[in-house]
């Protein structure tokens, strides 16, 4: 007979995502009970209420180090309240963008074009599930990377994965396409998680332990069956690459960013990123890093096409989301340049390039939700053609961006670049580092091409023009181009931060 | 010690972009009269700052340091040697020049003359930058961020295909800066290896490299190099660029900008890879006397004024890259003497094309005809500019041409005997043209040109000025490029040949 043990948590350590989900409860109550006039001011501030009491909870704790916080089951480190402050911050902003409701159906479940959404729309009522499930979202994507066992790594990523599937499908215009989007989404996503699941299953065939340090201790010995580990390693990535969206698991990704309302596709492209690649640090870095001849070689390849692919195919697109989407690609392959590095500069590098990346594209997202007609957003390139006669101050911070993007100097996004790729070619592995610069120069190439759009291109008189910025969308985007100038030009705060207290403890 | 000199001439542009930045949008005079009173106060400064300096140093002077993101080594470090002091100089003597030449050019644009002048007074900024950094990842910066102001430039103000010669100059350029940004990671990352990150250009000088990294890493700064300058077969951007652009901005980017390639396969190929450099010398020599003899040729072929001035640049631009390594002191002082004095002969022939082609309404060189009768002036300007251009002795041009050829002839005759022929095709590409446009009967269309009014004049008589009293005096220009340039010799392992009297002697 074994006794049950009353687990042992240390409250204040989890606390940030104990506010959120709390947060997120509260919010579904307030879908339930609240009037639906008062139910958009309330559930924006207990959303952005929850997410800021979470940052600073967070603040709070940040020289914690335990491995103990949830019965070995997280581990609270440097990189683990790093990578959880820049998911909030990320939220923080995509909230401010999912603010503007106008992008959301009124009423998700009614079919497209049935009387019941004709109703709800002319009677002016919107139901604002949005919120909690951005909530949910947010916590899953919290765990996600501090997870140190592969249970719990499979709870975090199906959390933060089943609210974004609903959220994909809320959009109001082109309601079809958002919800093909979902579906789609979820159909591949399912999969994903399957892999995830089967790759864990034979991982704990291979050590006989669920918990990464299990793990490492089992590849240190090396016993076992190493055709398990191979195995596991690789379905276990499989999951992991569909969440970042690497080359070949991407094909959901532009089909999403697309059919989503935008203000989700720019949370969801921002944060999404920074908890799988957080988890993904945490497993290469910690458990597999001994193992690194399992699944070097096979994540080389993966990133080599993911880069070339996604700067090769973004060149086609002709509609602006879509092209993000693969600009979006593009960046998980450089991305996985740093978790290959496998070194204290990838680590450093990754992190930074997370954050740089994720405030990048969550401007550049929420300038997309600007460009309107009287029929919604505008997203067909050509139309944007003359905005920077149109509107000279958003076509220049989004012209910035997208220079970020492209790595050039004084933007994050070079320093970015920068410390990746010296930290790849630190840990020996060149070839990735010639095809991340080139690259890097097809990039650039649909980068310019769209400030040639801008700027260079007559506008062509069809209604196309920018809708002026609620408060909060502005400040997103401000906020967004300001962080991107500070740490192309001043990243050393952030940098040593960074430094000085990303270290993984197993 | 630090000297704020440096930083203080480069930011005085700035303040003037800052100041044009606020004064009204329909003032246009006024704009235009601070931006050249900037320029001749940065001149001015410039021209204080150069008689201070001490010839016989071959140290940097007037150097700067300071930390700037002190976690990746990079320092803000600046100084000057002679080489880079005589391209200072050239940049900043230039700018007033440009802009009083091109008093209404801003006004053909797509956007105000106030940004016509902000771009060109951030641009001057960056042109001082390029040349002062003594720390590689700050002369990458300025090397990467001088493309953004000259694209606009070309794009925003340009005639004919002007977006398309924009975008093709910025992939161009940003291919092979990023091929250079590999280098400068792998170096970064050896640096680190080898006693701490560092960029700083004498301590990288000293790095041990294996045989095989040297030469790869000099290849990704070279060909960045030879893109920029550009060297036969890279130059394919070149004439389109100087066609489209207004012809200020041609004469900066061929005057100035360019030289930032051959500036830097001295400063950078030479000095950091001298083992790769004595490897590659051979072919780059071939490649110099092909851009001598296809950019001659080619420039014979053109109907065009603006094209036709391009061509004849990159058969200059051959000359100066053989002299850089034909490993000669005298080699080595003619290529420098060659960037300043190809600066103004191609300021006085485009400045002159320009406002022929304003005047004219075409720059074919087949609508001109009898210019010499209605425009006297004009015509005679534009023949002394030819004449600077073929190398007439008593020109400034002669003096860098010959010392080229001699010091190329003492260590590879072959190169250059056949370079030599490059001055008698160049008198051909310019007295076919002066020949068709300027004498004979006046065509029609041309009965009604006006001559140069007095601001033109004013413009044009400084660089007529400079290439005389070069021609006959060019010592104090020697003075200072000739320590720098033995030192520069001496670092890659040459010394010169002696003469057959001094080996008799022995």
């Amino acid at each position: 007979m074994t006794t049950f043990l009353a687990p042992t948590l240390s409250y204040s350590l989890l606390a940030p995502i104990l506010i959120v989900l709390g947060g997120a409860v509260l919010g579904v109550m307030a879908e339930a009970f609240l009037s639906r006039a008062v139910r958009p001011a309330v559930q924006l501030s207990i959303t952005l209420g929850s997410l800021v009491l979470a940052l600073a909870q967070l603040w709070r704790i940040r020289h914690a180090a335990s491995l103990t916080a949830a019965m070995g089951s997280v581990a609270i480190d440097g990189p683990a309240i790093l990578l959880q402050g820049s998911i909030l911050i990320i939220a923080i902003l995509g909230v401010f963008l999912i603010a503007d409701q106008d992008h959301f159906t009124t009423l998700a479940a009614a079919l497209p074009g049935s009387p019941e959404e004709r109703e709800s729309q002319q009677s002016g009522q919107r139901l604002t599930e949005v919120y909690p499930l951005t909530l949910f979202a947010v916590a899953g994507m919290l765990l996600f990377p501090i997870a140190t066992d592969l249970v719990t790594l499979f709870v975090a990523l199906e959390v933060l994965s089943l609210p974004l599937y609903l959220m994909a499908g809320l959009s109001r215009r082109r309601r079809l396409l958002s919800q093909e989007a979902a579906l789609k989404y979820f159909l591949l996503g399912a999969f994903s998680s399957a892999f995830f699941l089967f790759g864990a299953a034979f991982l704990y065939g291979y050590s006989g332990s669920l918990s990464l340090s299990g793990i490492h201790t089992a590849i240190e010995a090396s016993p076992g069956n190493q055709v398990f580990l191979f195995i596991g390693v690789a379905f276990l990535s499989i999951g992991l690459l569909f969440k970042v969206s690497a080359v070949p698991f991407h094909a959901w990704t532009p089909d999403v960013y697309q059919g989503a309302p935008t203000p989700v596709t720019a949370f969801m492209a921002a944060a999404t990123k920074i908890a799988a690649f957080g988890a993904m640090l945490r497993i290469f870095y910690t458990a597999l890093a001994n193992g690194y001849w399992q699944w070097r070689p096979f994540l080389t390849v993966i990133a080599i096409i993911t880069m070339l692919f996604g700067a090769v195919v973004a060149i086609a697109q002709r509609d602006v989301k879509r092209m993000l989407a693969y600009s979006s690609i593009a960046h998980a392959g450089f991305l996985l340049t740093g978790i290959l590095a496998l070194n204290k500069a990838g680590l450093d590098a990754t992190i930074f390039y997370l954050f740089a990346y994720g405030i990048a594209t969550i401007g550049a997202f929420g300038i997309v939700t600007l460009v309107r007609d009287s029929s919604g957003e505008v997203t067909d390139l050509n139309r944007w053609a003359g905005l920077g006669k149109r509107s000279p101050f958003i076509a220049t911070v989004f012209a910035f961006l997208l220079l970020a993007f492209a790595g050039i100097p004084l933007t994050s996004g070079f320093i970015g670049k920068f410390s990746i790729f010296s930290a790849a070619y630190e840990s020996g592995n060149r070839a990735v580092v010639v095809v991340g610069v080139l690259s890097s120069a097809i990039a650039a190439f649909f980068y310019i091409r769209v400030i040639v759009l801008m700027f260079f291109t007559d506008p062509v008189e069809d209604g196309t023009g920018v809708v002026i910025p609620s408060i909060l969308t502005r400040a997103t985007i401000v906020v967004s181009f300001v962080i991107t100038i500070f740490l192309g030009v001043f990243p050393s705060p952030v940098l040593n931060l960074i430094t000085s207290t990303a270290t993984f403890i197993r | 010690m630090n000297s704020a000199w440096l930083t203080t001439l480069g930011l005085l542009p700035l303040l003037g972009a800052l100041l044009v930045s606020v004064l009204p949008e329909k003032n246009a005079l006024l704009v235009k009269r601070i931006a050249f009173g900037t320029t001749l106060v940065v001149a001015a400064v410039a021209i204080a700052m150069a008689t201070r300096f001490q010839r016989d140093n071959v140290n940097f002077q007037f150097v700067e340091t300071h930390q700037w993101i002190p976690s990746l080594g990079i320092k803000y470090a600046v100084g000057l040697d002679g080489i880079s002091l005589v391209l200072i100089l050239l940049s900043v003597l230039l700018a007033p020049i440009v802009i009083l030449a091109g008093w209404n050019e801003s006004l053909g644009g797509r956007w105000s003359v106030k940004t016509f002048y902000i771009l060109m007074l951030v641009l001057e900024t960056m042109m001082i930058g390029v040349f002062a950094s003594t720390d590689v990842f700050l002369f990458y910066v300025f090397f990467e961020a001088m493309l953004i102001p000259v694209y606009f430039l070309i794009g925003g103000y340009g005639t004919g295909a002007r977006s398309a010669a924009a975008v093709k100059f910025l992939l161009y350029s940003l291919f092979g800066g990023l091929l250079m940004l590999a280098s400068i990671i792998a170096l970064y990352v050896l640096s680190g290896d080898q006693g701490g990150h560092t960029f700083d250009i004498n301590v990288l000088s000293h790095l041990h490299m294996s045989p095989m990294s040297e030469n790869m890493l000099f290849l990704g700064f070279f060909i960045a190099f030879a893109i920029k300058a550009p060297v036969w077969p890279f130059h394919t951007w070149l004439p389109d660029a100087a066609e489209s652009a207004t012809p200020g901005t041609s004469v900066l980017l061929l005057g100035v900008l360019d030289k930032v390639g051959t500036f830097g396969m001295i400063r950078y190929c030479l000095t950091l890879f001298p083992h790769a450099t004595k490897t590659f010398t051979p072919v780059i020599l071939v490649l110099a006397v092909i851009s001598i003899i296809y950019g001659a040729f080619l420039a014979i072929g053109q109907t065009d004024f603006k094209r036709l001035i391009a061509f004849t640049s990159i058969s200059h631009f051959g000359f100066i890259t053989m002299g850089i390594f034909a490993m000669t002191s005298q080699g080595q002082s003619g290529a420098t003497l060659y960037m300043f004095n190809h600066g103004f002969s191609t300021a006085a022939l485009f400045l002159v094309a320009g406002w022929m082609s304003s005047r004219r309404g075409s720059s074919k060189i087949a609508d001109f005809g009898g210019l010499q009768r209605v425009t006297p002036v004009m015509a005679w300007v534009f023949f002394f500019a030819g004449m600077s251009s073929l190398a007439l002795p008593g020109l400034s041009s002669f003096v860098s041409e010959f010392l080229v050829l001699v010091g190329t002839y003492t260590r590879y005759p072959v190169a250059a005997v056949i370079g030599a022929f490059g001055i008698v095709l160049a008198a051909l590409y310019i007295l076919i043209p002066v020949q068709r446009a300027l004498h004979g009967p006046v065509t029609e269309g041309n009965e009604n040109l006006l001559d140069l009014n007095l601001r033109e004049k004013v413009a044009i008589a400084p660089v007529v000025a400079v290439i005389l009293i070069l021609g006959f005096y060019p010592s104090p220009l020697l003075q200072v490029i000739n320590p720098a340039s033995v030192h520069s010799i001496a670092k890659v392992g040459f010394s010169d040949p002696l003469s057959s009297i001094e080996k008799a002697g022995k």
